[in-house]
């Protein structure tokens, strides 16, 4: 939906527009508006954001929503309207997974794509746990970013997704080696 | 594999404490950041987490700005800083650092860097600018994993200024060797296009290579950028059309690797951006509508598997189906999968069918009829998401009819609802839909109001009055506004104006007498501006009664000074008749001293008008205060008042400025509900009617339109056609049930039409018999689920019967009847002779070039940008597999004939395991094949048949028999050939088999067999109960003309496989029938392993020896299926894994999949 400035900006026509839109969010196409992982207890274990926002919006939104999902009880619809926004989430064991995409969205495919990342997860860590994110978290990250770049998704091949993540751990662990060594040469 | 997520999540309390556990060696429990976080885990309150974090924060900073912190340290602080962000604790002097350390840092320090900046700085920091160095440096690295870094972060965030220092580095990643390279190079240029679209104007060619990149990675990268391209311009692209419908096909078709499979659907996301595009492309455009039909309609075909991500495609199917051009066929599949959703247990989908059904209704208001009862359950669903999608959908098909009772559910949501911006967006619905319908004029001009006259006007304002007091202050402030013109403005009638008015008065003043204090400020603002304008409508109000009440509300502590200045002019108004003198004294003391400035200029107003002696009049539309004051600088603000002038003042002194305004670009001027229905529009699909092939859009069009009210009478009008149309399409027929027929062709019929009195008479009858009325609902209702009380069901249908009124069946009695048979989901369908064909043809693309990549197939010359002709399948393989596979696959014994023929060493199908069993004893001279074989009776002889095999034989006999396969048939021929000299005159032959059924197609009698002549008997055989091997046992009696009776038994065996007929089927019917059957049996198999494509040749092995049909290879799966004659079918379902076949068999006859298993597993070694 596009702002449009009416002349006579009369009584809160363009004030409805405003409050539909999350505050300073530009009006984009990019689907997916951000990504919560918390814990049965709602501590945050992981945040994406691919909106622009600020401190302060992504606290309150993170706050607003993780009680707003804790509260719901297990049969419900996995899929809540929040703002303008469409809440797509699923609980994995004591992890929730939280994705915001638009109202015109296809929700499915949004839980869908929750789930292959669980997957991509649990294929990396063999067989993932919530300490395995927690302790790993940085790991976590790089696998969203090969997996969804932007808010949209990259690539949906798991192989090629744990292809680019292996070869960049591979060059961590090469560069690791020969680096420790220099460092001890270094301090002596 | 969520089981095994769910199963070790489970297990994390105990693991928090411990560090010997399995799997914790992953976890870097010995670094600072794990004692952090156990550390955190150990406290009890937020006080103490704060003040670790705090301590924590601290000694990062300090570390950090150490210059002895080595870039290794670096990283290591890098992520616990993050973590603390996560917490919610500000660490932003860490941000530099992060830059510093993609900077600075080796690939893998960097990697971290570069991440803490992604999660630390947003898109518009500036420190990010300090980024494009590195980013610069890094692109032009020789390490991959440097490139790769860079490019990710480029396409999360970038500043805007900046991208042309990139830009060139980027494009030319486009041509690099690594596919992962190209696709974030393709991503990188899609955020570019939407952050800064001028930017990357002049590459819009290269976009087009991305398109047809031999990685469908980097082509499904490209296709974000076009749908955003097409999305914005849908004309230019239309030439891409075909491209993206052959691409869909393929992936459709199963022809990416497998590794883009999600559950064994073929790249689902991938599937889903096409449809999105080409929805896009579709939209009001026939011609390019037509290019994609038969896509469509294949991926519908193929989303079969019940899983949610096959539901997430057919909802974009059905999005689509519903936005492009549309086709009747097409149109009918899309509501039956609405169906599927709408009526499915699962609580996702049900939300999407809803969602669904919005999407469509305006089209197609029959499918909420259909569906009514759902809808019914649906709103009354415990959770509030499905409540409100079901109001969405109700507030599209609301009309002067039902509104009435939508708004009611609308309200009753809305005093349960928390939600703030849910109760924002339904109060402004329900005010739309009350000043839409306000007083529903087509009743009174049909002279048969549903309502009693002042009912309308109690609903009206009493809907108002709720939406006032539970939107509250949060609503929209228009709201009020509109509420007020329309009561200013009025209707037609004067009379009518008058009633409504009076009646709000009378209703505020009760309101007022009541608790003030609980209404909301705008509330209070719209009843202190309506007392101030039509108190003086009633006659017996006292003036001082309206002073008092209006006063009682000044010395409320909770007003705002708002509302005062409302309610300090409604006293204005009153008192200039000078009436009320003294309150209205005290008022004007009290507030002529206040610190607010406006208050005290009302004040000053109301003193100064009550001491003037002028006589306004009671007149409604003359505010009493003269327009001189308001322009001359006194600020009212007010916005009723300012509308109110400007219906005196056309405020001619704005227009230079409006038209300078308008020549600076801005957009014209529109009046609210336009911009409303724009609004609506928006969210809404397509409402453009479109051409015959609709005839619904019609009346749908005619609903929708919310303008005029008048043309209600005519959508009625038209409506009758359109059904008559739509009865003729055979999609609807609508079934009387208990519902007054109140609607007809001519209007209301209840005046007009005395002949349907008997209808009104019968109605009481069927809704008092609770039970006929519950067998009537059980018999074509699509509630799944029946309520075994008749009331609730009775209240539901009634409820139904009120919502769903005047949906395009005006002239039809029944509402509640749906209007088509219960969506049988595993059906069978006759079958198409196209649906074969195209069935066929795949498997023998399939046979061929299983892999074939994205390019091969379609894009060479997509790059020319102009495509002529659509490439669809290669040349090379087209036409000589083509029609093996349909010879193959239609199966005919004819096909099969020279087979059998040379058998006897082959292990082929037939008569191999037909046994010589009874009698063993040899036989010197057995009649020969060829001879006995020309003895086969004609119609049978063009047809294969088994080893004609000796049976037995006795001093005047010889018995031989052999099978003979045809298509729907498999008859047995028993040759008896006379060796003696002599005649037979009668020879009996009686068969039996526990197996099998014999029917004897020559009444068991032979007749008689000359001396050195062959007598033949033929029966026809289906298999009663299945076993590897079926026998039957057979006596032949016969005498000599001279002699005793004799006889001569034997037995005949011979495999189930000769039973085995193709059976002939689309995928979707077989994932529809696949469900069905209740006997099943797996087993893993041995592969043809020499082949390149193991799958393909063993399927073909299968079909050539067993004549199963092979519907379908997708990836690594082929689905086959036969039918034992005569009809019992049985699925078979084989899957590539670890090497072997896995084979899953399925079929309502028991043993039948265990004996295919036997014959699959010969067949397979065999080979």
């Amino acid at each position: 939906m596009q702002r449009q400035t009416y002349l006579f900006p009369l009584f809160g026509y363009v004030f409805r527009l405003n409050i539909l839109k999350l505050p300073g969010v530009q009006v984009t196409n990019s689907k997916m508006q951000f990504m919560l992982l918390f814990s049965r207890q709602g501590k945050l274990r992981l945040q994406k954001w691919y909106v622009p926002l600020s401190d302060k919006e992504r606290k309150k939104i993170s706050r607003d929503l993780v009680q707003t999902i804790l509260a719901r009880k297990p049969k419900m619809c996995s899929f809540l309207e929040w703002r303008d926004l469409k809440i797509v989430y699923k609980r994995y064991a004591s992890l929730y997974f939280c994705c915001a995409v638009e109202d015109q969205d296809n929700e499915l495919i949004t839980l869908e794509i929750i789930h292959r990342y669980v997957e991509l997860l649990d294929k990396y860590f063999c067989s993932v746990c919530e300490l395995d994110i927690i302790f790993n978290f940085e790991k976590a990250y790089f696998i969203l970013d090969e997996f969804l770049l932007g808010g949209e998704a990259q690539e949906t091949s798991k192989k090629n997704v744990l292809k680019a993540i292996e070869q960049a751990d591979l060059l961590q662990e090469e560069a690791e080696a020969p680096r420790s060594v220099l460092e001890e040469i270094g301090l002596t | 594999m969520s089981d095994v997520v769910e199963k070790t999540l489970t297990a994390l309390p105990g693991l928090l404490s411990l560090d010997s556990q399995p799997g914790s060696n992953k976890l870097s429990s010995s670094s600072k950041l794990g004692s952090l976080i156990r550390g955190i885990t150990e406290l009890t309150s937020k006080h103490e987490e704060e003040k670790l974090i705090q301590r924590e924060l601290t000694s990062i900073k300090e570390q950090v700005s150490s210059p002895n912190t080595s870039m290794r340290q670096m990283k290591e602080l890098m992520v616990r800083a993050i973590y603390c962000e996560m917490l919610g604790y500000e660490a932003s002097f860490s941000y530099i650092h992060a830059i510093k350390l993609a900077q600075q840092g080796t690939a893998l320090e960097k990697r971290v860097g570069y991440l803490a900046v992604s999660l630390f700085l947003n898109e518009s920091h500036e420190l990010l600018l300090l980024l494009v160095n590195t980013v610069l440096k890094d692109l032009q690295s020789t390490n991959l994993i440097e490139v790769c870094m860079a490019l990710t972060v480029v396409s999360q965030m970038f500043p805007k200024d900046m991208i042309p220092a990139i830009l060139p580095l980027v494009e030319e990643k486009l041509n690099h060797p690594k596919e992962i390279i190209r696709r974030k190079a393709v991503l990188a240029l899609y955020k570019f296009y939407l952050i800064a679209p001028n930017q990357v104007q002049h590459i819009h060619n290269k976009f087009r290579k991305a398109l047809c990149d031999k990685d469908p990675g980097v082509m499904t990268a490209s296709l974000h950028i076009y749908l955003q391209l097409i999305e914005e311009n849908p004309e230019g692209y239309k030439d891409l059309t075909t491209s993206f419908v052959t691409i869909l096909k393929q992936v459709v078709g199963g022809k990416l690797p497998m590794d883009f499979s999600y559950h064994s659907v073929p790249a689902p996301w991938l599937q889903i951006q096409l449809l999105r595009i080409l929805c896009l492309l579709g939209k009001n455009d026939q011609s390019t509508s037509e290019i994609m039909y038969e896509v469509l309609d294949e991926s519908l075909r193929r989303a079969e598997i019940n899983h949610n991500i096959t539901y997430a495609i057919l909802f974009e199917c059905v999005k689509c189906i519903y936005t492009i051009h549309p086709k009747s066929e097409l149109l009918e599949k899309a509501a039956k999968c609405i169906g599927n959703f709408v009526l499915s247990p699962k609580i996702n989908l049900k939300y999407l069918g809803l969602k669904a059904l919005t999407y469509v209704v305006q089209q197609d208001p029959k499918l909420a009829l259909q569906h009514q009862m759902t809808i019914i359950e649906c709103l009354d669903h415990p959770d509030l998401i499905i409540k409100r999608e079901t109001l969405e959908l109700l507030f599209r098909i609301t009309n002067a009819q039902n509104v009435t009772v939508i708004v009611d559910k609308m309200l009753e949501f809305l005093r349960i609802n928390k939600d703030d911006y849910t109760t924002i967006d339904l109060v402004g619905k329900v005010a739309e839909l009350a000043e839409k319908y306000p007083l529903i004029h087509v009743f009174l001009s049909f002279g048969g109001p549903l309502l009693p006259e002042n009912g309308k006007k109690i609903w009206f304002i009493e809907t108002m009055s709720t939406v006032f007091s539970v939107g509250g202050d949060t609503m929209q402030p228009d709201i009020p506004n509109s509420f007020l013109k329309l009561l200013s403005e009025g209707f037609d009638s004067v009379e009518e104006d008058r009633k409504l008015r009076l009646f709000a008065v009378d209703s505020y003043v009760s309101l007022l007498q009541g608790e003030p204090g609980k209404l909301p400020q705008r509330f209070l603002q719209v009843i202190s501006w309506v007392l101030g304008e039509y108190s003086c409508l009633r006659a017996d109000l006292e003036v001082d009664t309206v002073l008092r009440l209006l006063a009682k509300l000044l010395d409320m502590k909770t007003t705002s000074s708002e509302t005062k200045s409302w309610v300090l002019m409604a006293m204005t108004k009153l008192c200039e008749g000078g009436a009320g003198v003294s309150v209205a004294r005290g008022v004007s003391e009290t507030y002529s001293s206040s610190l607010d400035t406006v208050l005290r200029q009302r004040a000053q107003e109301l003193q100064h008008l009550r001491t003037r002696s002028y006589e306004p009049g009671c007149y409604p539309d003359t505010p009493a205060w003269s327009p001189w004051r308001m322009i001359s600088g006194s600020p009212l603000k007010e916005k009723s008042n300012i509308m109110l002038v400007s219906r005196w003042i056309s405020l001619s002194f704005l227009d230079g400025f409006v038209s300078e305004a308008l020549a600076a670009g801005a957009a014209p001027y529109k009046p609210p509900h336009q911009r409303q229905e724009e609004l609506a529009q928006a969210k809404a699909l397509s409402l453009e009617p479109y051409g015959l092939s609709l005839p619904i859009s019609m009346s749908s069009c005619s609903i929708t339109d919310r303008q005029s009210p008048t043309l209600l009478s005519i959508s009625s009008g038209l409506s009758g056609n359109s059904n008559d149309l739509s009865h003729k399409g055979g999609s609807s027929s609508l079934k009387l049930d208990g519902v007054k027929r109140v609607w007809g062709r001519e209007g209301y019929l209840a005046q007009r039409e005395p002949a349907e009195e008997s209808a009104h008479v019968e109605v009481p009858s069927t809704l008092r018999s609770p039970s006929q009325q519950g067998g009537a609902d059980g018999s074509h209702s699509q509630t799944p689920t029946h309520t075994p009380t008749p009331e609730p069901e009775l209240e539901k249908q009634q409820l139904a019967s009120s919502l769903f009124v005047g949906l395009g069946s005006h002239s039809s009695v029944c509402l509640m009847g749906k209007s088509e048979p219960t969506p049988q989901r595993f059906r069978r369908k006759a079958r198409s002779p196209a649906s074969s064909s195209g069935a066929s043809k795949n498997i023998s693309n399939s046979l061929v070039s299983p892999t074939i990549t994205v390019d091969t197939l379609m894009c060479n010359n997509l790059l020319d940008s102009r495509i002529t002709s659509e490439p669809d399948v290669s040349p090379l393989d087209q036409t000589p597999p083509l029609s093996k596979g349909l010879a193959a696959a239609s199966g005919s014994c004819d096909e099969e004939l020279p087979d059998s023929d040379v058998k006897g060493s082959s292990p082929s199908l037939i008569g191999d395991d037909a046994l010589v069993a009874a009698d063993p004893a040899p036989h010197e001279e057995p009649p020969k094949d060829l001879l006995l074989s020309s003895y086969l009776p004609a119609e049978l002889s063009g047809l294969s048949h088994s080893e004609i095999i000796p049976l037995s034989s006795d001093q005047s006999l010889d018995l031989s028999a052999c099978h003979v396969q045809k298509e729907g048939d498999l008859v047995l021929v028993v040759f008896i050939y006379n060796s003696s000299d002599s005649d037979i005159q009668q020879i009996l032959l009686e068969l039996d088999s526990e197996e099998l059924e014999v029917s004897c197609e020559c009444d068991g009698a032979v007749g008689g067999a000359r001396g050195h002549s062959v007598a033949v008997c033929q029966y026809s055989l289906s298999v009663k109960r299945p076993s590897v091997h079926v026998e039957l046992v057979g006596t032949v009696s016969y005498q000599f003309p001279v002699g005793t009776p004799q006889s001569v038994q034997f037995s005949y065996k011979l495999p189930l496989s000769s039973f085995i007929r193709p059976l002939t089927l689309s995928t979707e019917e077989y994932g529809a029938m696949w469900l069905d059957f209740s006997h099943d049996t797996k087993q893993n198999l041995t592969l043809i392993s020499d082949d390149p494509e193991p799958l393909a040749a063993s399927l073909s092995v299968l079909k050539k020896k067993l004549q199963l049909h092979v519907v379908e290879i997708i990836g690594m799966e082929g689905i086959v299926a036969c039918r034992l004659l005569q009809d019992q079918p049985c699925l078979m379902h084989c899957r590539l894994h670890a090497g072997t076949l896995a084979v899953w068999l399925r079929s309502p006859v028991p043993d039948l999949p265990d004996c295919l298993m036997y014959f699959c597993q010969r067949a397979l070694q065999e080979h």
